[in-house]
């Protein structure tokens, strides 16, 4: 008898079987990783509605181990009932809440055009400043990245008390421009090297100046990396906690500030606690769901080639 | 990168002389006011005349001004040449005077002892030598070095969901999303929920999961070693979907080409992986492992919200121990200096292990 010559074999039939397990396999880790990452997040929110029995008895799911309450929102003055009416806490929480997203926002607009000019001009032209070239002075800002905030802290911290800049929004503002502006200048180099000259060619040869063929050809194609270069100093500056910590006190603090100083005397109240880090971290949240394409495009500028 | 433009332009330029010497003008002249203003402020404030100056604020405008004249100057000067200029040279004098001047300043506060109450005394190396019978200082450079080798560990798990993320699934989008959200989170929010509420010992959710597991008695933030590694869990929990992202990246640019070429000559999916996935992934990996070295040097945000640096020192980062070491005695000199040092160290660290990332990147002929 002879042996069937095409047939499947050991491997393939266990093919099949193996596959399914390796499937399943890569789901299960998915889904832990995913519950690693998400149930922080969760737990947030579930004990901003919870009381202080709920919180000590470790409840975890609503409605079936604790009844929601507006216990934690209440103590920030936003829940449905204390939400019209006047409240000091509400009126502190929305001033840090306002300090963070003006200081984020305009230092990440701000780097993000300080940062796209530089790397332009350092993406087409050739610069001799005394005796730094292009290669010297794009390796000047991007070695601004390494530099450890504890460096600058103190020495800024003398300086602006000078300058009477010391819990101001502008102080913060240069700093955090001062931190982010490497990152953006790696995300935009990378970009416009992707843009070839001859747009601007065409644009000079039509009578374009310069500045004329950046700004009308060059900074509309080069937008999406601009916004990807924005949300990624936007989440870095929003968070930023150890400058804001020494160089603000009373006006200019942000909400990472607020956040890290709610030790009241009777311990701590988890559910106002729990409140107040979500509202912290929400923002970020929708941005991370809505715009995760221009984040990922920020952080992954200049790795690949 | 290359001399020469990548844009050529050819211009005419017709500058007067006149033009170019109100150029020359504008800037000396703002170098004046400059000079003229910070003259006057010293003076005062060494107690010579009374200008009615309460703060340097007016130096600091007189600057400010003497930059915009320097900017303008150079398209007066130099013409369509200054304008190209004007490209880069807001953001290098941002970056000169925001950094560059300050650490000039720092050197000069290292080596003095000053708790900002009182006047600054020079008091030459004494900082120094104090520095270098600090236990603590030591301490939290030996933290970093701790510190910073987790990082391996962290690479292999952003590794591993890489290609998890990069295998034939559905509902990429959302996996990618739910990884990615840990990175938005403040980390002083993070080390408030998650450091103090979900490892609160009696009720946090995973001390009762520890519990469930056996631990009897489990605890966080009890022994040094495991101390350290719950900081280190908690920063790589916020930082893995960093370098996620990015070999994500890595991967997805291989050819699937490749991987199927071994595929058909017999490799076995763990063999494909180490000889063609992972060399071809190397570069990425560096380039991902540097920042994440860079950011980790700046650790310090979990540290001072959750363990203040203890037990014993022994979470300490060294930029936490500075932050202490100002918030509790002031003392802003030899803070400054152990910053200094730490700078020194790094720039030599990371200049070394450039060097050997340059080998590792290389293609490889």
């Amino acid at each position: 008898m002879s042996e069937r010559i095409f047939r499947d074999g050991e491997a393939d039939l266990s093919f099949r079987a193996g596959r399914f397990a390796g499937k399943t396999l890569i789901y299960l880790l998915l889904i832990a990783w995913a519950i690693v990452c998400l149930f922080p997040i969760y737990w947030t929110i579930t004990t901003s509605f919870k009381t202080a029995p709920n919180v000590m008895q470790g409840a975890l799911i609503p409605w079936i181990d604790y009844t929601p309450a507006w216990l934690g929102w209440r103590s920030l003055g936003l829940s449905p009932e204390t939400i019209g009416a006047e409240s000091t806490v509400r009126d502190e929480f929305m001033k840090r809440f306002y300090n963070s997203a003006i200081t984020s926002v305009v230092s990440s607009s701000l780097a993000v055009i300080l940062g796209s000019l530089a790397a332009y001009g350092l993406s087409r032209f050739s610069y001799r400043f005394g005796f730094m070239r292009n290669s010297d002075i794009s390796f000047f800002f991007l070695s601004q990245l390494i530099l450890p905030p504890v460096v600058l802290a103190l020495p800024f911290l003398v300086l602006y008390k000078q300058l009477a800049l010391l819990d101001t929004r502008i102080g913060l503002i240069m700093l955090y421009t001062l931190t982010v502006l490497p990152i953006v200048i790696w995300i935009m180099r990378d970009q416009f090297a992707s843009i070839p000259t001859e747009l601007e060619e065409a644009a000079l040869v039509d009578g374009l100046s310069i500045w004329g063929a950046f700004l009308a050809i060059i900074l509309p194609i080069a937008l999406p990396g601009m916004m990807a270069a924005f949300i990624l100093s936007l989440v870095l500056t929003w968070n930023e906690y150890f400058f804001a910590a020494l160089l603000t006190s009373t006006h200019a603090n942000t909400l990472p500030v607020m956040v890290a100083s709610q030790t009241g005397s009777q311990g701590i109240s988890w559910w106002s606690m729990a409140a107040l880090s979500f509202a912290a971290i929400v923002p970020l949240i929708v941005i991370g769901v809505l715009l995760e394409r221009y984040l990922i495009k920020g952080m992954t500028a200049g790795a690949v080639k | 990168m290359s001399q020469g433009d990548l844009l050529h332009v050819v211009t005419a330029d017709d500058i007067s002389d006149g033009r170019r010497r109100f150029g020359r003008a504008i800037v000396w002249g703002a170098a004046l006011v400059v000079a003229g203003v910070a003259a006057a402020q010293a003076a005062q404030q060494s107690g010579l005349a009374d200008f009615g100056f309460t703060t340097w604020r007016p130096t600091l405008y007189a600057y400010i001004l003497w930059a915009i004249c320097l900017c303008w100057s150079q398209v007066l000067i130099r013409g369509e040449q200054g304008k190209r200029t004007l490209f880069v040279l807001p953001a290098a004098l941002f970056v000169i005077s925001l950094t560059v001047f300050p650490l000039l300043f720092a050197i000069l506060i290292a080596l003095s002892n000053w708790n900002l109450s009182g006047t600054r005394q020079f008091n030459g190396f004494d900082n120094i030598r104090q520095m270098w019978s600090d236990p603590f200082y030591w301490n939290a450079l030996k933290n970093m070095v701790w510190y910073s080798l987790a990082i391996l560990v962290e690479y292999a798990i952003a590794f591993g969901l890489a290609l998890l993320l990069n295998a034939e699934i559905r509902a990429r989008k959302f996996f990618r999303v739910a990884f990615l959200l840990p990175l938005m989170l403040s980390p002083v929010a993070v080390s408030w929920m998650v450091g103090k509420s979900m490892l609160e010992l009696r009720f946090g959710p995973v001390a009762r999961f520890f519990r469930w597991l056996g631990w009897d008695s489990p605890s966080f933030f009890g022994s040094p070693e495991i101390a350290r590694l719950t900081i280190m869990i908690l920063d790589a929990w916020t930082f893995i979907p960093f370098m996620m992202i990015m070999i994500l990246a890595g991967l997805q640019a291989i050819p699937k080409e490749l991987t199927e070429a071994a595929r058909v000559d017999g490799a076995s999916p763990w063999r494909s992986f180490w000889e063609v996935t992972f060399p071809l992934m190397l570069p990425v990996s560096v380039t991902a492992v540097l920042i994440r070295i860079i950011f980790k040097l700046k650790l310090a945000d979990i540290v001072i919200n959750l363990t203040a640096g203890g037990p014993g020192g022994a979470t300490d980062t060294v930029t936490s121990f500075i932050f202490r070491e100002y918030r509790d005695r002031s003392n802003v000199g030899y803070g400054t200096l152990l910053a200094m040092v730490y700078l020194v160290i790094i720039i030599i660290v990371m200049t070394v292990l450039m060097k050997i990332a340059e080998r590792f990147t290389r293609p490889q002929t």
